[in-house]
């Protein structure tokens, strides 16, 4: 049995893997290309990308109020477009290229900007088995959600050029390089910070990043007074359950094989999932009195977050635990920390993909089973947590410093009747009756 | 001639149709709409955070019938319409001037 190397792993082994390859230009020669890996990863790409469109797009949409759902969906197609232009002009070559001796361990270089040197040939060194066309389209599907989950933190008053500018930036000055540190070869990954399948990279960047802009943009006209109930749970639903259902994609397709390792992603996933959706679900049924579908739907997301680091590193009973912390401390952070803090978070990306990254990443340094994956025999909870602060500290600081330059420059927030009457009409000229 | 309207909690709508139609009633108008009485309204909580919804969705019915009708109709749709729980509705009675059938011209009570 052949093993591989799983290129999230980050670890001294994967990374000295990688430069190794990287030393030897005959490379694109010893390709061999496997044909269950590279359509289990086709197919990985695609559930990923039904991730944010339709999925996190109708997950948002239907807990905005109607007059902003169809300005919040817009929000997530247009990160679509946005991203992935940028990740073929330079996303891809700066986060998986050599950035050169000094800058390697913070940014990648230039070397494949607009995809140069990518060919039928080619593959990259974190996945030897599959084309590199496949590996960097579905890399760029985790660029794609990654921007788009912080849209949730300023949904319903954020004007949609001002939106565009901060992905764009955002995207350069923070996801780039944290995505660089962890896979590509930088200091993270080096030092031995465990990230399965993004659950730092993704999901703490974004949470902290939409607690961020959910703060300096300011709240909603009428927080705190006005109904700001969500306007459709079915679409919220539906968009849960894609999510749930591409997340397979995400988490087993971070094996980037078809193989064990993918099959064990994959069953944790579903266990933590439903793990965390029930204890939403019952900590807000004796809480509140009544279990909520948003509150189960609000727990599965957590869950999926949370084992998102730790999938193909634990095993089902590991995924357990993560999936009951992680339900049970999203709820908190949603519910009780917001509201006695004051900040409005509107959709929550903070209380749920903040707190449950944080968790899971957490976890991962103390449940990692080196019988699910050998390179799990290194984790610690403290290299997990270098991990995470380094990650918190970077992303607070920066999105902020973007989010000045942008209102001093052109403004966060529509006008105060154009944000009263809806962004749908005022802002995209259209509206759902 | 009167119009007799109603408003109904909105489960209600087959049975109070029904119970007109027995009656002799063969058309009336229904709208969904949103309003409260002694009911006042109740609250939502969405990841713990309440809501008052003041106004509940009812169905409200128009029926226009001869003068003589109205204590039967009303009387109908008391009966259907009715659970005993508060926010069953009300019913009202107006004077209704005229009334014409489009197609073919008639007037008044011929026209309902």
């Amino acid at each position: 049995m052949s093993f591989k190397i799983p290129y999230r792993a980050g670890s001294a082994l994967g990374l000295s893997a990688a430069m190794m390859v990287a030393a030897a230009p005959a490379f694109a020669q010893e390709v061999k290309l496997d044909t269950g890996d590279t359509a289990w990863m086709l197919t990985s790409t695609m559930l990923v990308l039904m991730m944010t469109i339709p999925g996190l797009a109708l997950f948002y949409g239907g807990m905005v109020r109607k007059k902003n759902v169809l300005a919040t969906i817009m929000q997530s197609f247009a990160i679509t477009c946005l991203i992935t232009l940028m990740w073929f002009f330079f996303g891809y070559s700066l986060v998986f290229t050599e950035g050169g001796e000094s800058l390697n361990a913070y940014i990648g270089g230039f070397s494949k900007a607009m995809l140069a040197g990518v060919g039928n040939n080619t593959a990259n060194a974190l996945a030897p088995t599959i084309p590199e066309w496949v590996f960097l389209t579905f890399q760029m599907t985790f660029a794609i959600i990654t921007p788009a989950l912080i849209t949730g933190a300023f949904a319903e008053r954020m004007k949609f050029s001002a939106m565009m500018w901060f992905m764009a930036l955002w995207m350069i000055f923070v996801y780039l390089p944290v995505a660089h540190w962890v896979w590509g070869g930088g200091f993270l990954g080096s030092a031995g910070v465990l990230d399965f399948a993004g659950g730092t990279v993704v999901h703490i960047n974004a949470g902290i990043a939409g607690l961020v802009a959910a703060i300096i943009v300011g709240k909603r006209k009428g927080h705190g007074a006005e109904n700001m109930a969500p306007h459709n749970l079915v679409l919220t639903m539906i968009g849960a359950s894609l999510l749930w259902v591409g997340w397979f994609g995400f988490n087993a397709g971070s094996a980037v094989a078809s193989n064990a390792l993918a099959g064990a992603a994959m069953v944790n996933t579903q266990i933590a999932t439903a793990a965390a959706a029930l204890a939403w679900m019952f900590i807000e049924w004796i809480v509140i009195k009544k279990p909520s579908l948003l509150g189960i739907l609000s727990g599965a997301v957590g869950g999926l977050v949370a084992i998102t680091p730790a999938a193909g590193f634990v095993n089902p009973t590991g995924a357990l635990i993560i999936g009951v912390v992680a339900g049970v401390l999203c709820y908190v952070a949603a519910v009780h920390v917001k509201k006695a803090l004051g900040y409005d978070d509107s959709l929550d990306v903070f209380g749920v993909h903040g707190v449950g990254g944080i968790v899971g990443a957490l976890l991962t340094g103390v449940l990692a089973d080196v019988a699910i994956n050998e390179l799990g025999k290194d984790a610690s909870l403290a290299t997990q947590a270098y991990g995470v602060i380094v990650t918190i500290v970077y992303t607070a600081i920066v999105t902020a410093i973007i989010l000045y330059i942008i209102k001093a420059v052109i403004g966060l927030r529509p006008t105060t009747a154009q944000e009263e009457e809806g962004l749908d009409v005022t802002l995209h000229g259209e509206s759902v009756q | 001639m009167k119009i007799v309207m109603a408003v109904i909690k909105p489960f209600k709508l087959d049975e109070v149709r029904d119970a007109l139609t027995a009656i002799g009633v063969h058309g009336m108008t229904v709208t969904e709409v949103k309003g409260y009485g002694r009911q006042k309204g109740h609250t939502e909580i969405y990841r713990g955070t309440e809501y008052a919804v003041s106004f509940l969705p009812k169905l409200k019915i128009e029926v226009a019938v001869a003068s003589e009708q109205v204590d039967k109709v009303i009387e109908a749709i008391s009966g259907a319409a009715k659970t005993g729980q508060i926010g069953d509705g009300k019913i009202f009675v107006v004077n209704l001037e005229a009334a014409v059938r489009i197609r073919t011209g008639e007037t008044d009570t011929s026209a309902l």
